[in-house]
């Protein structure tokens, strides 16, 4: 183990680092603490200066009231979940296609198509914004959720493809031949050999996807207008300058827009982390 | 009368596909994704830089001009604003691997409780841009924010952030290194988790502790996932567009824009598509530099078979 194990370590340093270690949570948190606290209060204790001390009275579900009441935020989420689910799903079964045609399969310009996967990744929007902007236009999926699903769809297969190629990769390829001496056909193998072994793969990967997916902003901004079709994130973005100094609303309503991913994040930690480092960490 | 008698024809049509299917089914399986791949990302990049040598609103005619897009932008104050900002944005956000690296140290324990702490360290990763962007503009706040509140308490006068044109380029990227922190975090806990341990305590044995035993036997084993946390980080500070949309727009009067925020006020609001066109290739130039050190490092090392 590096550092040394604080069990290792005297009593008053494992005290010193219990300390320091929730000190530092506390400060880390402090963005999101000061956004709880806030969105528990009523607007006059804003007014009146009261951040910190207790709220006079308990005014979260008034607050929400208020948000639902006063935005469409009911229907931006609503969005946010087609936008995002439909998208997960695509990608997931695009993205396993892909990923086996390029690890099983000898392929001639295999590297290159690796290579456009992954630099397609990283580029600026940007240099996509116009042309892609005009298409969703001209196919007539401007402003609609659908316009937004598809541009993600095809984002995202870059990077999900790359991310379940490893996992197909390191499966042993014994298991083909012999389903194949069977008289198995390639669909039946991908079907009840590949997808069943990569359960877990895909878990994290969707729940990666669905970060990523739920939390864009770009493209919401340039592919979308009206309220009908807006996810949370443009949503929130919109509202900020309708309240103005309402931050009590804007709070819980960053609240409401956050507790999705977070929520997802928590209860899937493990495929989460482990989706994320894959690329990054062997070698 | 010379037809094959159609289950005949169905019968030679399915062996086909049976001599075939080993190299007709990847192609199959590419067909879709490659193709969307392809359409919406591969074909704008090229359309992208075509655009760029037009003078064009967006939606109307556009007009041939050449290079002139570019020579109007090399000469442009605000391109050499957002330039400059580009590079603040990409050396400060090199600290989030190193304050990443200096977290993972620290939390790199084996507590009953560490699952749950390192959970709450990960959350900016999995929060949104744009949330990260509306709780900092509040924290900046000269009236109602909290900074405000420690200028006061400290006995000074609050400082407005995001309407200084010399701070608030620091006060963005302060709140975008939050999470930009917590993903160089996660990346270096899983290589810790990974060293050597008989390395480790072969240096120990050796007399190696602390500094050195980090410097000479730690640090080594975490050339891999140093080079792709710091490449990651400054693909995405180059990038970085929600943050300033939402916290300042770019302004107070252009002092806080970037290239990617440049572009699309230049396409958007001014309706000069060329021109942003001509902004865009130029930051995907810059950024291709980046793009293909990683790629070269990702193929590399994927030859190795690692």
């Amino acid at each position: 183990m590096y550092p040394t194990p604080i069990q290792e370590r005297s009593r008053p340093v494992r005290i010193g680092y219990r300390v320091s270690l929730y000190a530092a949570m506390l400060l880390w948190m402090t963005p999101l603490i000061a956004i709880m606290m806030t969105a528990i209060r009523p607007q006059t204790d804003l007014l009146a200066g009261n951040y910190w001390r207790l709220p006079s009275h308990f005014a979260l579900f008034e607050n929400y009231r208020e948000v639902f009441a006063t935005s469409p935020m009911g229907a931006f989420f609503l969005n946010s979940v087609v936008i995002t689910g439909v998208t997960v799903i695509a990608v997931l079964v695009l993205s396993t296609m892909a990923a086996v045609a390029l690890a099983k399969y000898p392929l001639p310009g295999r590297t290159l198509l690796f290579a456009m996967f992954i630099g397609g990744n990283f580029v600026p929007y940007q240099i996509l914004m116009i042309p892609v902007r005009d298409l969703i236009l001209q196919l007539g999926l401007y402003d609609t959720v659908w316009g937004l699903i598809l541009f993600h769809t095809a984002f995202q297969i870059g990077f999900a493809t790359l991310f379940l190629r490893n996992f197909i990769a390191a499966l042993p390829n014994e298991l083909f031949e012999a389903a194949r001496l069977e008289g198995a056909s390639e669909f039946q193998i991908l079907r009840k050999i590949i997808v069943p072994l990569l359960r877990p793969a895909l878990a994290g990967l969707a729940v990666l996807i669905f970060t990523f997916v739920w939390n864009d902003y770009f493209w919401a901004l340039v592919l979308v207008q009206s309220d009908a079709a807006k996810p949370l994130t443009l949503g929130l973005a919109g509202l900020k300058g309708e309240w103005l100094t309402a931050w009590n609303l804007i709070s819980a309503g960053a609240l409401f827009a956050a507790l999705p991913p977070v929520a997802l994040f928590f209860l899937m930690q493990k495929h989460f982390v482990a989706g994320l480092t894959a690329g990054a960490v062997r070698g | 009368m010379s037809a094959a008698p159609p289950p005949a024809r169905r019968l030679s049509g399915l062996r086909v596909w049976q001599n075939n299917q080993a190299w007709l089914t990847p192609l199959l399986l590419l067909v879709l994704p490659v193709g969307l791949f392809g359409l919406l990302i591969i074909t704008p990049i090229v359309q992208s830089i075509w655009i760029s040598f037009y003078d064009w609103d967006g939606t109307g005619p556009a007009t041939w001009v050449g290079l002139s897009n570019y020579a109007e932008l090399f000469s442009d104050p605000q391109f050499y604003t957002s330039l400059k900002n580009n590079v603040i944005w990409l050396v400060l956000f090199l600290l989030a691997p190193v304050f990443g690296l200096a977290l993972a140290l620290f939390l790199n324990q084996t507590l009953p409780e560490m699952r749950l702490v390192k959970s709450i360290f990960f959350i900016p990763l999995v929060l949104a841009h744009v949330i990260i962007g509306v709780v900092f503009t509040w924290f900046y706040d000269p009236t109602f924010g909290l900074l405000a509140i420690l200028f006061n308490w400290l006995g000074l006068e609050p400082l407005a952030i995001l309407s200084d044109e010399h701070f608030v380029t620091f006060g963005i990227i302060a709140a975008a290194l939050w999470s930009q922190i917590a993903f160089c975090l996660v990346l270096f806990l899983a290589g810790l988790s990974q060293l050597d341990q008989e390395l480790i305590a072969a240096g120990r044995m050796d007399g190696a502790a602390g500094w050195s035993l980090l410097r000479h036997i730690v640090l080594p084993q975490l050339r891999s996932v140093s080079f792709v946390a710091s490449i990651i980080t400054v693909i995405m500070s180059l990038r970085n567009f929600d943050m300033i949309a939402v916290m300042t727009q770019g302004g107070p009067y252009g002092s806080s824009t970037v290239l990617a925020y440049q572009m699309y006020d230049a396409t958007i609001f001014s309706y000069r598509a060329g021109y942003g066109a001509a902004i865009a290739t130029v930051l995907f130039a810059i950024m291709s530099v980046y793009i293909a050190w990683f790629l070269w490092h990702t193929l590399r090392r994927e030859a190795r078979g690692g």
